[in-house]
């Protein structure tokens, strides 16, 4: 157990360049999410902290004490990678007692831990089978069972759950989440799905092009995005963004682009707020909700209605937004403070 | 599965595959049985004709001390050749997978000598390691070492092993670097955090995960250093000194076509024959079990 801090680390190679500064701080057991689309550095960065990958500049500490130059083997750290890497010839028990007989741990104590984490990811039973005897997801557990039975300073994630089908990748956020809090493990999770970062994260780093975007608690991330970028890939479907100049709403200084999120808009005309007409162009019904693809003239918009909605593809409808439920961005797509209102037809 | 293939003409599959039966016959089975229907006669001295003997040619050559010989140096010759060229090609092979610069190149250079032909490979090694002429000879002596492989039979038994590996490293080079390449990386580096070291790495995963490679070469490399060898020993140490070096295949040649002993010389074909596919038999059914297909 340890906190793990990240000071304007860097990576390039040769010319180019994966990570461009990033800092973060991780407190002791808390899991933090890196999230952002493919390419953007996530597992360059999580890769640094393995120790996988030469740290081209900056500082990764644990606990205050720098490790760059410590390899992985002597990192105490444990990794889970998106395609498990489980030893095809060994079975699950050695898969899981490699680390532990590495390191010399006598052998009625890796039995009594091996025992232990199979039971707790429920594969007590699968012990004598090889990797290629299991499916995807006793893969996924065994690999889950290698991490915890070290018992490390620190649990990496690559996403882990990439290669589940939606029903188990469900499942296993929550075993995961749950069993990083029984052991208290301080944790690195990086995921390129905006729910799997939502749903487990202490600490949400929003991740683009190498540098972070967005750094805090994922609700507060949701609530407030310090930018378009964040706004549009945290939250699904993502904010409505639209464009100042075609609306006449009274906005902040400097604000160029507008955002609401879907479920903040109501189909009603109201006094106060952003009052819009959007012209509704397709309807999502997914049961519970239904979603409203229209167009309006700062952009198109996504539109949540509870249930079933009543509105017909091509109809027109007044959107109402809070005032305090708008965004602003500037042009380089930064938050800009304050509120604004509108009236506009 | 993949869909079965269906021939709407009954002649075709067999026209297809009639190349490959032709082949076979011609240059396998035909050979075979002339050579087995040769180890159970006997020619006069003039060639005129042979008598039908049953074993006798076989009783013959396994009593001769000098084939008991021919044996023990094959066994010798084979295992120490096999295992010297697989572990100089794996060593290699492991060390090419970390160069990272010229990494082309540097492979293409190690493939080279397989391009040699096995009596051209077995002369550069004679002018290196010749007594009178040669360069590493001379180095030796000055070094001290005795070094007379056409006295001793010692010396020059490891010459042709050296010269026998060194054209097969190649060979089991490429395949050991395609082996390596097939391993994943995310293996190596979770057992890299598992706390394995580079050695123990090398043992517990990677040489393990070889272990289909390592099969197959091991099956090619005792073929060829039971049968493919003859080159490199006819120009190296011609069998000699005495009958150091003289293997089974150099007898088959040394008895059928310099001494014209026909009948004898078949025999030790189809003993040789019967010993490569019971070899062959056995790695499969002992060795191939502790194999792990990945
Ligand atoms: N070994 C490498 N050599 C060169 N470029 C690399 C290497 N590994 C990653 N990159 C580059 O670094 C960037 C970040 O990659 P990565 O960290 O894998 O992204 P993510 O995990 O967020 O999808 C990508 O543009 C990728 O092409
Ligand atoms: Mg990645």
């Amino acid at each position: 157990m340890a906190s793990v801090e990240l000071k304007d680390v860097r990576k390039s190679y040769g010319s180019t360049e994966a990570v461009k500064g990033v800092s973060i701080a991780i407190p002791d057991k808390e899991l933090c999410v890196l999230v952002g689309p493919s390419g953007c550095g996530k597992s360059t960065l999580l890769r640094m902290i393995a120790g996988l990958e030469e740290i081209t500049a900056g500082e990764v500490r644990f606990d205050g004490q720098v490790v760059n130059a410590i390899g992985p083997t002597e990192r105490d750290i444990a990794m889970v990678f998106q395609n498990y890497a489980l030893y095809p010839h060994m079975n699950v028990f050695d898969n899981m007692a490699y680390g532990l007989r590495n390191r010399g741990t006598p052998k009625d104590e890796i039995k009594r831990r091996v025992d232990e984490a199979a039971k707790r990811l429920e594969l007590s039973h699968l012990l004598d089978r090889t990797p290629r005897q299991l499916s995807g997801g006793q893969r996924q557990r065994v690999a889950m069972g290698r991490a915890i039975v070290r018992e490390p300073k620190v649990f990496l994630f690559d996403e882990p759950l990439s290669n589940l089908d939606a029903k188990l990748r469900g499942q296993m956020r929550v075993e995961i989440k749950s069993l990083q809090r029984a052991l208290g493990v301080t944790s690195v999770y990086v995921t390129h799905d905006q729910l799997e970062a939502m749903t487990l994260a202490d600490i949400l780093v929003v991740m683009n092009g190498g540098l972070v975007e967005q750094a805090g608690r994922p609700l507060d991330i949701y609530e407030k995005p310090a930018s378009t970028f964040v706004a549009s890939f945290i939250g699904a479907p993502p904010m409505n963004l639209l464009k100042l100049s075609d609306l006449s709403v009274t906005a902040p200084a400097g604000a160029e682009t507008l955002g609401f999120r879907p479920e903040d808009a109501v189909i009603a005309s109201a006094t106060s707020g952003l009052r819009l007409e959007a012209r509704i162009e397709a309807v999502e019904p997914v049961g519970a909700e239904s979603f409203l693809h229209g167009t309006t003239p700062g952009g198109r918009v996504i539109l949540r209605a509870p249930g079933r909605s009543q509105v017909e593809v091509g109809e027109r409808v007044a959107v109402n937004v809070p005032a305090d439920k708008l965004h602003f961005f500037d042009a380089q797509g930064k938050r800009v403070e304050g509120q604004g209102v509108s009236v506009q037809i | 599965m993949t869909p079965r293939v269906v021939f709407p003409n009954k002649l075709l599959p067999y026209l297809l595959v009639a190349p490959q039966l032709a082949i076979t016959l011609i240059f396998f089975y035909w050979p075979a049985s002339q050579a087995l229907q040769q180890s159970l006669q006997r020619e006069d001295p003039f060639g005129l004709k042979s008598q039908f003997v049953g074993l006798a040619n076989f009783r013959k050559v396994l009593a001769d001390p000098n084939y008991i010989n021919a044996l023990q140096v094959t066994v010798i010759f084979s295992v120490a050749t096999a295992f010297v060229a697989m572990a100089v090609a794996l060593l290699l092979a492991v060390q090419a997978d970390k160069v990272v610069r010229g990494k082309g190149f540097y492979r293409t250079l190690m493939i080279w000598p397989y391009a040699v032909a096995p009596a051209i490979a077995g002369m550069l090694w004679l002018f290196l390691f010749s007594p009178s002429i040669g360069t590493f000879a001379v180095l030796m002596r000055n070094l001290g070492i005795a070094w007379d492989p056409l006295l001793n039979g010692n010396q020059a038994m490891a010459l042709v092993v050296a010269a026998a590996s060194w054209k097969q490293i190649s060979y089991n080079f490429l395949f050991f670097v395609a082996g390596l390449q097939a391993i994943p990386k995310s293996l190596i580096e979770a057992a890299a955090i598992d706390g394995a070291r580079e050695t123990k790495r090398f043992w517990t995963i990677v040489f393990p995960l070889l272990a289909p490679t390592t099969f197959f070469l091991l099956v090619i490399n005792t073929t060829y250093a039971f049968f493919d060898t003859f080159g490199i020993i006819h120009a190296v140490t011609g069998g000699g000194p005495g009958k150091a070096t003289e293997t089974l295949v150099y007898k088959v040649y040394n008895d059928g076509f310099v001494n014209l002993v026909l009948g004898d010389s078949a025999a030790q074909s189809v003993i040789l024959m019967v010993i490569v596919i019971a070899l062959t038999a056995v790695q499969f059914r002992y060795v191939e079990r502790k194999v792990h297909y990945g």
